[in-house]
């Protein structure tokens, strides 16, 4: 019940912020009904501990460890970013009589968000990461400046030419579940059980076709490049739903399959993860040291993150999958914090170069702290969860014995960890180009950072015994042994 | 007699395949938005004729569904959508520039159209079911050549266009791999398609409006260039 409800309360809203007396209030109706569907989420956790998994409706919509962690996930960035949007979007824009539209078509968003981990099918998974492509680029695109629209275009062709190239690999493993004697409906669970009796090549088509249209939407080098364009030009609200979670639920599908995959004894694919998860965290290392946005430094931020979490799948142990799970969730709490801090300086200086922020402590001391803080977040800083799951992801690489990619990972973390200060070193201090203070941020975007803050200062030191719980059933799901 | 119906359907099931192979290499050659359109029509009936064929041969009704809803959504629905999105210039626009000339494009689709044969050659094996050996070679080359002339063309609607063929790919295996898949997975799947022309239609008008233009190559005003260290 409680799953239904998390699900289709964002439907509701798109549908209640659609009818025209109700546009005015489009955003207390957004925000309350996230709100609504975040305490779903948090029940259906709670059943989930309990029980091991909760069930919508038998075959269609079913959740466990993973997908109930991915659900709270979705729910807690989507309201938070519905709080930031109220004074966001209302500052000086010129869209004022389109923002019920805005708001409508981001509660459509988190309702592809949500389905998808809730879908028990994998053929129904595809259909909502296709719908969220479809929602994030009217999104990316909703300024309509050229450089939105270059965008939106930019993620449209990319993204969406993953769609046939993944429902081909979805038909193969259909086909593979079937000829091995599977059940008529076809779900996560039941893939899982005959992994063992299904064709390793069938097995391994399949993956590598959902692997190429999905690693497209998760941004994994070198399907990247329509990531940092979108995630620079979009409303910022909507970066930080994109690049906290958009990215992350593809990746939810693609870490599914693998472990199916992984359960197929023929079928040795964790090395080639290992490989590609390094590609895109070595990419990623090196455009962080050239970038000029400060928008595009947390977009390509990541694409490092992605590869990790691909990386620590591939080592295909249960500690690293742990390590995943948990860089999964800090990635999303930390990076949609990020893009909370970008907007908010972009509100007070409306520009997005690094080099034409200087000073920012003395100009806007809020703003700062907030930038200062979420960077030591992102990039891995000793007292932050980031470097916990970090550390815990290397440990668990050096005791399966994967010197090397654990070698060449550390190093590359380095390197994103000094690109990422020295831009943010040269935005904070020195002198500031304008000596009068920018004006201070709207009141819903400092509550929306502050209440976002608090899960990334707090996760760092204690771990809540219900959340470390959550997150090794979602790690078991993974299938590491 | 069964067998020779059965005989019968695989051999016009063979040779839907092979015309919509055809199909896309005249997507390929083609300059004209329309041209392209126009073998995107035929294609997507040729999609439906095998969907109907092999479901009348194995009295598969979902099958039958899955034509109805091709022949609704990519033959009527999608040129509909189109045409309403886009202005009646960028409609009939000619001369599309490509990156490679079309005579050496036509090769590199040839080859890679072989490629595909071979790369799924080991997986047909596990199936002595003729219709697969036709369908899954045919589908994965219709998605190579769909993401070439991604790559290739450089304006908007053809690209749209390429997207659409490569699902057309993606659906002419389903028809040979997935025929039991859930009616209510097939409609999804449907309304997804459409929704993809839709979205991108708008976007194609929003960008003509506000760029004037759309050549997608014009557009490469975000990109990383090395900066001055001070």
């Amino acid at each position: 019940m409680a799953l239904m409800v998390a699900v289709f309360i964002p439907l509701l809203a798109a549908l209640l912020c659609w009818i025209r007396p109700f546009r005015a209030f489009a955003w207390v109706i957004t925000v309350v009904c996230l709100a609504g569907s975040f305490a779903a989420a948090v029940v259906i956790a709670a059943h989930v501990l309990a029980a091991g998994s909760v069930v919508g409706i038998p075959g269609w919509f079913e959740a466990d460890g993973l997908s109930a962690l991915v659900i709270l996930l979705v729910s807690f960035v989507c309201t938070l970013a519905a709080i930031f949007a109220g004074g966001y979007m209302h500052h000086g824009s010129q869209n004022e009589d389109r923002l019920w539209w805005f708001y409508c078509n981001f509660n459509l968003l988190v309702f592809a968000l949500i389905v998808v981990p809730a879908f028990a099918s994998p053929n129904l998974a595809w259909v909502g990461v296709e719908l969220i492509t479809l929602f994030g680029v009217l999104l990316v695109g909703f300024e309509r400046t050229p450089a939105a629209l270059e965008a939106a275009w930019k993620f449209s062709i990319l993204t969406i030419m993953g769609a046939p190239i993944s429902l081909l690999g979805f038909f193969t493993l259909y086909w593979a579940y079937h000829i091995s004697g599977g059940g008529p409906l076809e779900t996560w669970q039941g893939l899982h059980a005959s992994a063992a009796v299904m064709s390793p090549n069938l097995l391994k088509f399949s993956f590598l076709l959902v692997f190429v249209g999905f690693g497209a939407k998760s941004g994994l080098a070198p399907m990247h490049t329509w990531l940092p364009d979108a995630h620079s030009q979009a409303p910022t609200p909507i970066c930080a739903v994109l690049s906290g979670i958009k990215t992350t639920v593809p990746l939810y599908a693609i870490l599914r399959l693998l472990s199916i995959v992984l359960a197929s004894p023929e079928a040795r694919i964790g090395r080639w993860m290992v490989v590609i998860g390094l590609f895109s965290v070595g990419i990623a290392a090196f455009l962080l040291l050239q970038v000029r946005d400060y928008k595009r430094m947390f977009a390509f931020s990541t694409v490092e993150h992605m590869g990790i979490i691909l990386t620590a799948a591939g080592f295909a142990t249960h500690a690293a999958d742990y390590g995943a799970v948990a860089q999964m969730v800090n990635h999303t709490l930390t990076k949609s914090l990020c893009f909370y801090s970008a907007g908010i300086v972009l509100l007070a200086l409306e520009t997005r170069q690094i080099s034409e922020v200087r000073g920012l402590f003395r100009i806007a001391p809020f703003a700062a702290s907030a930038l200062l803080f979420c960077s030591l977040a992102i990039a891995g800083a000793p007292p932050f969860p980031i470097f916990l799951s970090e550390f815990s992801i290397l440990s668990a690489g050096l005791r399966s014995g994967h010197t090397a990619a654990v070698t060449i990972l550390a190093i590359l973390i380095v390197i994103a960890f000094i690109a990422i200060f020295l831009h943010v070193n040269r935005m904070l201090f020195g002198e500031p180009q304008q000596v009068e203070t920018a004006p201070s941020a709207p009141l819903s975007c400092r509550v929306a950072i502050i209440i976002a803050a608090l899960p990334v200062a707090v996760l760092g030191v204690y771990i809540p015994g219900p959340v470390h719980s959550l997150m090794m059933l979602a790690a078991q799901q993974l299938g590491g042994h | 007699m069964a067998s020779a119906q059965t005989q019968l359907i695989e051999g016009l099931n063979a040779l839907s395949g092979g015309l919509i192979l055809l199909t896309a290499f005249g997507m390929v050659a083609m300059r004209q938005v329309q041209g392209v359109m126009r073998f995107f029509i035929v294609q997507s009936a040729l999609l439906a004729t095998s969907a109907f064929l092999i479901g009348f041969n194995r009295g598969s009704i979902h099958l039958i569904a899955l034509g109805v809803i091709t022949i609704g959504a990519k033959v009527i629905a999608i040129p509909l959508v189109l045409k309403w999105a886009l202005s009646e210039d960028l409609y009939q626009r000619r001369e599309i520039d490509q990156v490679i000339n079309i005579p050496s494009s036509l090769l590199l689709v040839l080859l890679l159209a072989i490629a595909a044969e071979f790369l799924v050659s080991p997986l047909v094996s596990i199936s002595n079911d003729p219709v697969v050996h036709v369908n899954l070679p045919i589908s994965l080359a219709l998605i190579l050549i769909g993401a070439y002339s991604l790559i290739a063309r450089r304006e908007a609607i053809p690209q749209l266009v390429g997207i659409l063929a490569m699902e057309n790919g993606a659906f002419f295996a389903g028809v040979a791999i997935a025929q039991e898949l859930p009616l209510i997975a097939e409609l999804a799947i449907a309304i997804d398609v459409i929704l993809i022309a839709v979205v991108i239609g708008v976007l194609t008008r929003d960008i003509t409006r506000a760029i004037g233009t759309t050549r997608a190559a014009t557009m490469s005003e975000l990109r990383e260039e090395p900066q001055q260290w001070r």
